[in-house]
């Protein structure tokens, strides 16, 4: 204990190098699990085990499971009718039965369960036609009830798989897809929130986010490295999207994943796992988890063991350190919620003949309504268009800009082949650049295909074009040099701030 | 979050007794091991155990471990050996369940099973009770409630004051 709360506070690298400098006769420099100028890629996108570690003797195989938290996308609560809304006056959104006051009963919300069985189905999953509430203890301030209804036993979905695809080597070129087994998927109560307050050694609790829906998802341990955990999740985010059953923006904690890691060599068991916590964006799960893998590579390789713990992951310094409050194994003390009878699903042939309609939940009739998923989309996109797979990819990851590709399609004479280089080349990058999004794009879809006609007409030339784009999207190097081109077909004779007038009034039309 | 002090409720119903307490003795009845109960579920005439009915042993006490695991858990307070002898004479009233034949037979954990679950439509019809809620606070900081830093976990048996450290 003592020696992982020194490590947090002098900093991960310089226990690394410490570790090292214990074993004698150990090969290599520097400090850190991540030398200088390595990608730290624990695995290759084939799934083959790690190479020789330090001791460059036998290979380590890592193993990682994801748990991850997606808060539903609905107006009121999973049991109460308090509203769900992000940033609002604290415990202003909050029922009685949220406060868990005596006297008040959970009742469930509709909307919730159809959010759970369109991302089952979308998984792949079996839904159960019977699932079951249960009751999950532990002490905390922001649960005020004492438990959280959860799904334990019985959840209301199974089974499924999640297919996402990862560049090999780093190059868009080469794509591989990978599966990941959906172990299964459960309805649960989200907790409040507790902001710690150090200063007068005290929590404060706002209790908005009580009782918020939520679906766990569970994945079984079928990845190996960070590279594959970050698209999976990626993926599993723009199913969410698509379906609406969660926005699940991961910087507004719509969406939270949590790791499990663990490291053992080929052809024996499964090491001792630790679990990874307060991971806050996509690029961080993939840090933390290449960190965690590291960490317990070398901890083993100089004779150390894993504990059995719950670690939170530190974006500042980039490494993992135990989490205080989760000291020692945790007893749930699960038991059957007693207040909410099994929740009974229906499909086509078991519909019931005279309930009331609002009151049943039809699996078929919410199939049928799915929209396209993203690797449905993605496959239609290069069908369609001609384009290549790895185009279609990055389309369908910045949002919004595959509505934008088809429209300039739609407004232009050039191939889409053709379009997509400009789209993604030219258009993105800028966009990238000036961090904006495809909505907040100075060139607009028609004024794109507009100047894509031109090219095609032959009427302006390929870096005219790049250029009046660069322009057009504001940029004040080209402008000048616009001007300095008047200038020079002028002979010298005009007025450079009327032709800068000219020009720009030109350009905002 | 202090302790809830279960222990009086455990004892109640026993009057004084003379320390220390002597432990339970098993009764005459042994024990089987496998216990293979006549089939009699379903019999009226089967009597519901009677207030001096001697209760079958406890396979095992219950040990240090589970008391300190319990205690940490629940926060439960057994406090004396008084509090240690209710639980044990808990258990062993509900061991009579396996009395029971259960084979083939699906567990029941709600007498509303067989009710239909009722589906709420998806509107806002709560909340913004903020001054209400707060009222029952002790304290409370710009309408946040105000909570302890952290869980403080009940110190390790050999810290704590608790008469299970002498039983060790």
């Amino acid at each position: 204990m003592a020696a992982a709360v020194a490590m947090a506070a002098r900093g991960c690298g310089g226990v690394w190098r410490r570790a090292r400098q214990r074993g004698a006769g150990q090969p290599g420099p520097g400090p850190g699990p991540f030398p200088r100028g390595q990608r730290a890629v624990a695995c290759n996108a084939r799934g083959g085990a790690v190479p020789a570690g330090k001791s460059g003797l036998v290979p380590w195989v890592p193993v990682v499971g994801l748990e991850i938290h997606a808060q539903i996308s609905s107006n009121s609560k999973l049991f109460s009718g308090s509203q769900v809304q992000f940033a609002a006056p604290p415990n202003s959104l909050v029922s009685f039965f949220d406060a868990s006051l005596p006297g008040t009963l959970p009742v469930l919300n509709r909307r919730c369960v159809e959010a759970a069985v369109m991302t089952g189905l979308a998984l792949n999953c079996s839904i159960n036609k019977k699932s079951l509430f249960d009751r999950k203890h532990y002490f905390y301030a922001d649960l005020p009830a004492g438990y959280q209804i959860t799904q334990q036993r019985v959840p209301i979905a199974v089974n499924g798989s999640l297919s996402y695809s990862l560049c090999i080597d780093n190059k868009m070129s080469q794509m591989v897809t990978k599966t990941v087994r959906i172990k299964q998927i459960q309805l649960e109560q989200d907790s409040g929130k507790s902001l710690h307050d150090d200063t007068r050694s005290q929590t404060l609790v706002d209790l908005n986010r009580a009782g918020v829906g939520l679906m766990e998802v569970v994945m079984e341990p079928d990845m190996c490295c960070g590279e594959e955990a970050a698209a999976a999740v990626r993926e599993l985010q723009l199913i969410l999207q698509t379906l609406g059953s969660s926005q699940a923006v991961m910087a507004e904690g719509q969406l939270r994943v949590d790791a499990n890691v663990s490291v053992h060599h080929p052809g024996e068991p499964y090491g001792v796992r630790t679990e990874v916590k307060n991971i806050n964006s996509i690029r961080f799960l993939a840090k933390a988890i290449d960190y965690e893998i590291q960490r317990q590579i070398e901890e083993l390789e100089n004779g150390g063991t894993i504990l059995n713990e719950t670690r939170a992951f530190d974006s500042k310094l980039g490494c993992t350190v135990p989490m205080r409050d989760k000291e020692g194994k945790q007893d749930y003390r699960f038991m059957p919620e007693p207040n909410l009878p099994p929740l009974i699903l229906y499909d086509a042939k078991s519909l019931p003949a005279n309930m009331n309609h609002q009151q049943v939940i039809n699996i078929d009739w919410i199939h049928e309504r799915l929209p396209d998923l993203p690797s449905v989309k993605r496959k239609k996109l290069v069908e369609q268009y001609g384009i290549l797979p790895e185009h279609s990819f990055t389309l369908l990851n910045e949002d919004g800009l595959a509505e934008f590709f088809e429209s300039v399609v739609k407004q232009t004479q050039m191939k889409p082949k053709k379009v997509i280089g400009w789209i993604l080349k030219d258009l993105l990058s800028y966009l990238k650049q000036h961090s904006l999004t495809v909505k907040e794009s100075p060139v607009s879809s028609f004024l794109l295909a507009d100047l894509l006609n031109l090219l095609e007409k032959k009427e302006i030339s390929s870096p005219a074009a790049k250029q009046v784009m660069a322009i057009k999207a504001g940029n004040q190097k080209v402008l000048n040099k616009l001007i300095g081109l008047v200038q020079k077909k002028t002979e010298g004779r005009s007025n450079p701030v009327l032709v800068k007038q000219l020009l720009e009034k030109k350009l905002s039309e | 979050m202090r302790a809830v002090l279960l222990g009086p409720w455990l004892r109640a119903g026993t009057g004084p007794r003379p320390h220390p307490a002597t432990p339970h003795r098993a009764p005459h009845r042994a024990l089987r091991a496998a216990p293979t109960a006549p089939n009699t579920a379903c019999d009226s005439q089967q009597r519901l155990p009677a207030a001096g009915r001697d209760l079958p042993a406890l396979k095992q006490k219950v040990s240090v471990e589970v008391l300190d695991h319990l205690e940490q858990l629940a926060l439960v307070d057994f406090r004396d050996s008084e509090g240690v002898e209710r639980l044990q004479k808990a258990i062993q009233f509900a061991d009579q369940l396996h009395e029971v034949n259960t084979d083939g037979v699906e567990p029941m954990d709600s007498v509303l099973e067989d009710r239909c679950l009722y589906l709420r439509e998806d509107d806002v019809t709560e909340g913004n009770c903020t001054k209400e809620l707060l009222e029952n606070a002790r304290e409370k900081v710009e309408e946040y409630f105000v909570a302890p830093p952290g869980n403080i976990p009940l110190p390790k048996l050999e810290e704590r004051e608790t008469f299970l450290q002498g039983s060790k």
